[in-house]
């Protein structure tokens, strides 16, 4: 560690020096030192859990750091609190957006930065400072407008106008495309280039290696709580990347011969779904899945996955017709629930395992059995057989190489691709016509990822029809042997991965109208 | 956090410092008004503890407890909250009465069966219109149930007055007693089968102590709450459920019947308690026979942590205090019978609403203890033998 008193080079935006941080037994952060330029963008790269979350937390004041130094523009300061953050220059935009829904653009901007009781001169400043932004960085929203009326990429370029109003020369932004469509996110590329252009310094912390590439002047890699590597981004490549993450060499690419699809197995007509609010979430779906072949249904996140694979899984009321197997599904009387539909041959891996599809208290072997309960491996009578669920759990453990292979672990003490693995092996075990899998690597460690994409496939091959939902443009395109993409309910077209592109499927996705499926 | 105590800690020592908190602080509310808290405290657990008839009364009043813990327990676990013990358990001695008035039963053990029956039947059927409402209507279950004290409280007003008084008694508000075939084998009778003398006391002989057969069904129910919970599919389809909503969907569990069954269950529990203190105790059916065990049932279900054991254990300690609390008040004349719901009123606040404020530095103490191991131990990246994996490998 660097002797006390001594200054840091003022051409740094951002020094950090032997950083450590433990939550109990957990070391998040230890001994991280990283030095940001002045004017560049960074990334920060790593899988779940490799502790930028906990690093960018100590940076903004949410943490204290147990041991090390933090210097900005040369100086060493002290980042009690998030006001701190804020006056030493710093400005965060989070993954999930932290505004006043019901307040106008204008108001989110103020607040908790007006300059006085009064609310209209801080307000007149504010409406000056945003036409000017807007003007320099295509930062074009609504002043006036209400936030809850704005799409997720407005939405997000308020937490940027925020943070600029309140002086930020320091931007982090965690996970900032995760919402977006790939126009969107190329919009908010351009923003942050002329944001840095005019000197600012930008932190992009993400696990998309593609953006990394794309964006960056330099990245940091993050691995079990300690940075592992900085480099320059010109003289990296994704592979070399990947393999710094996770420390071993990681295949990116799917290996997968082509489809061979047979009969046809799900077949939806018309399917359309009202929530609570009366608000039409599904418009009129039409799809079908053949035997050993994967749909990928692409599309921003609140487009109607959701509702799909909640209709189709039993647990959300619907109209129109379903057949499987050419069998039509019962969608609204009363032997309508997971459970009959588990019995006519689907599976379902739910978008968020943590929420759904495990009990997160339940051990292990609890969690195996789950949805299944009521199989007779596992229960006879009114009673459960443990031993039973305990030895499929051991078993299923093994094969699927989840780790630590402890069937009494509750289930949120694993990482989250071992909480996949549990969901998968308990769903494709059952040996389903239908496997319905919603984002089947959101955060997932990239190691694990491979694993789960392999299984994918390979269940394909056994001949399964597989309905792919992932907001990740990149593994629908990887995965799927036919891609339909959703916007506002309705499937905007459908495309072969080898005769689309990124930019096609963005625009299908932004509801740029293609042809009608 | 929730992994950061160990088990014993979880379970023993939380409560037992809860415990000392509340003790120490009733202590000082002894002493604001001039007596000597080690005094009442000694002369607390002489009462409760020190000799046959106390023991008694002590366990016959855990016998209530034990009941309505479990009944609590058994909906905290779907995350219901049924405050409607107290209904449910008044409900319950209605079934009681209406099993033991008009059937003349030969002996107490068909008795008991028959009056089992009734109290399950109408402490459940008293949970049923909340759980119905909450389930389909989405009624939320507190406000209910509490109404539904009320109206059990009106109810049994208006049906002692009015249809089920004993002809002639005048004044108090009570049934008939019940047949002397109907009354339940006592601490007393147990004392005379063994041969052993009763020592008659100034307020209470062991013989005369309410303590009855109620106490060993209360356990053995305590054996089938845990059996149900952690045995049979329909517990695991509730814990399921009180875990995570959305899961339990997901997993083709109906909220609806989960719902229902753990409500029935609830108020089935807390109706046989009942069985203790008006099969048991009162011998008829009075117009308060619950006198607060169902709201004390809400405390020992969370001071037991909603497991069967705890429960016993919980239901044990407030049995102490009942019954200690009710001589203190006979020796010192000073300490009423205030200052007594007062000292339990601070256990349960320490147990049950302040678990937290020992709870969060005991989590942070033992994690402190101890060793920082490396990040992510769980993590799902196969090691290939980078010397930088070995050496994290805890």
């Amino acid at each position: 560690m660097s002797p006390a008193g001594n200054g840091g080079d003022a051409a740094l935006a951002i020094e950090l020096r032997g950083i450590s941080k433990a939550f109990g037994p957990v070391q998040a952060n230890r001994d991280i030192s990283i030095q940001v330029r002045r004017g560049t963008i960074h990334g920060i790269i790593g899988e779940n859990g490799a502790g930028k979350s906990t690093l960018m937390s100590i940076l903004y004041g949410f943490y204290r750091a147990d041991a090390g130094e933090i210097l900005i523009g040369g100086r060493r300061v002290e980042i009690p609190d998030s006001q701190a953050a804020i006056r030493a220059g710093i400005g965060m935009v989070f993954q999930h957006f932290k505004l006043v829904e019901n307040f106008t653009v204008l108001e989110n901007v103020v607040l908790g930065a007006e300059d006085g009781r009064l609310l209209k001169p801080s307000l007149a400043k504010a409406r000056r400072l945003l036409k000017q932004l807007a003007d320099d960085y295509e930062m074009d929203v609504d002043p006036e407008a209400v936030i809850e009326d704005l799409g997720v990429g407005q939405q997000q370029r308020v937490e940027i106008l925020k943070a600029l109003y309140r002086e930020a020369d320091i931007l982090i932004l965690d996970e900032p495309t995760g919402v977006l469509t790939p126009a969107e996110a190329d919009h908010l590329f351009r923003i942050l280039r002329g944001l840095r252009d005019e000197g600012k310094t930008i932190i992009l912390i993400t696990h998309k290696l593609r953006e990394i590439m794309e964006i960056t002047d330099t990245v940091s890699v993050m691995r079990r709580g300690e940075m592992t590597a900085t480099v320059r981004t010109a003289e990296t490549s994704p592979e070399e990347l990947a393999e710094l993450m996770v420390g071993r060499k990681v295949l990116l690419r799917v290996d997968k011969a082509p489809a061979t699809p047979r009969d046809v197995v799900l077949e939806v007509r018309n399917l359309r779904v009202v929530d609570e609010q009366k608000v039409e979430r599904l418009r009129g779906i039409d799809l079908t899945i053949r035997r050993g072949e994967i749909l990928g249904i692409a599309g921003v996140s609140g487009n109607g996955q959701s509702e799909l694979l909640e209709v189709l899984g039993g647990y959300a009321n619907g109209t129109g017709t379903i057949r499987m197997n050419g069998r039509e599904i019962d969608l609204t009387g009363s032997a309508s629930n997971a459970r009959t539909r588990r019995a006519r041959g689907i599976a379902h891996v739910p978008e968020d395992r943590q929420r759904e599809g495990l009990v997160m208290d339940y051990s292990a072997w609890e969690n195996v059995a789950f949805g299944y309960h009521s199989d007779p491996r596992f229960s006879s009578g009114l009673f459960m057989d443990h031993a039973a669920m305990r030895a499929d759990c051991d078993d299923k453990m093994h094969r699927f190489d989840v780790r630590p292979p402890d069937p009494t672990l509750a289930a949120k003490n694993f990482s989250g691709g071992n909480q996949q693995k549990i969901v998968l092996a308990r769903e494709i075990e059952r040996n389903p016509d239908l496997l319905m899998i919603g984002q089947p690597t959101r955060g997932v460690d990239i190691g694990a990822i491979e694993f789960i994409h392999e299984q994918i496939v390979a269940l394909r091959d056994q001949g399964k029809a597989i309905l792919l939902v992932s907001v990740e443009l990149d593994e629908i395109m990887a995965l799927s042997d036919r891609i339909a993409v959703m916007f506002d309910g309705r499937i905007m077209g459908e495309r072969l991965p080898d005769e689309t592109d990124q930019r096609e499927l963005g625009l299908l996705m932004a509801g740029m109208a293609g042809e009608a499926a | 956090m929730n992994d950061a105590l160990p088990k014993w800690a979880d379970i023993a020592l939380i409560p037992l410092l809860n415990l000392t908190l509340a003790l120490i602080v009733s202590g000082l509310v002894v002493l604001f008004i001039g007596e000597d808290p080690f005094e009442v405290l000694s002369l607390l657990v002489e009462g409760a503890v020190g000799s046959a008839d106390g023991w008694s009364y002590t366990l016959y009043y855990a016998t209530n407890f034990i009941f309505t813990g479990l009944g609590v327990a058994v909906a905290f676990h779907a995350r219901l909250f049924n405050i409607g013990g107290e209904g449910q358990a008044m409900l319950g001695g209605l079934g009681v009465a209406l099993a033991l008035l008009y059937v003349p039963w030969p002996h107490w053990s068909l008795a008991l069966l028959a009056a089992v029956a009734g109290a399950a039947l109408f402490g459940a059927a008293w949970a049923a219109i909340p759980a119905w409402l909450q389930a389909r209507r989405g009624s939320h279950i507190v406000i209910t149930t509490i109404m539904f004290n009320f109206i059990a409280s009106a109810l049994m007003v208006y049906l002692l007055s009015r249809v089920l008084l004993v002809p002639g008694a005048g004044g108090s508000p009570e049934t008939a007693r019940f047949a002397a075939e109907a009354n339940l084998p006592g601490i007393g009778d147990l004392y005379a089968l063994l041969g052993w003398g009763c020592v008659e006391r100034p307020i209470a002989s062991v013989c005369r102590a309410p303590l009855n057969i109620a106490f060993l069904l209360a356990l053995l129910a305590s054996v089938g709450v845990w059996a149900l919970l952690w045995r049979t599919r329909l517990g695991y389809e509730i814990r399921a459920f009180g875990h995570s909503e959305p899961a339990a969907l997901y997993a083709g569990i109906s909220p609806t019947r989960i719902i229902m069954m753990a409500m029935l269950i609830s108020g089935g529990l807390c109706g046989l308690m009942a069985i203790n203190a008006v099969m048991g105790e009162a011998e008829r059916l009075v117009i308060d026979p619950v006198q607060g065990a169902g709201f004390v049932g809400i405390a020992v279900a969370l001071m037991g942590r909603s497991h069967p054991i705890g429960i016993c254990l919980a239901a044990l300690l407030f049995g102490m205090l009942y019954q200690g609390g009710g001589y203190v008040e006979f020796d010192i004349p000073a300490i009423s019978r205030e200052m007594i719901l007062v000292i339990q009123a601070l256990v349960i606040l320490f147990t049950g609403a302040l678990d937290n404020m020992v709870r969060v530095p005991m989590e942070a103490l033992f994690l402190t203890r101890r060793r920082p191991e490396p990040a992510l131990p769980l993590t799902a990246t196969r090691s290939d033998g980078d010397p930088k994996d070995r050496q994290v490998e805890p």
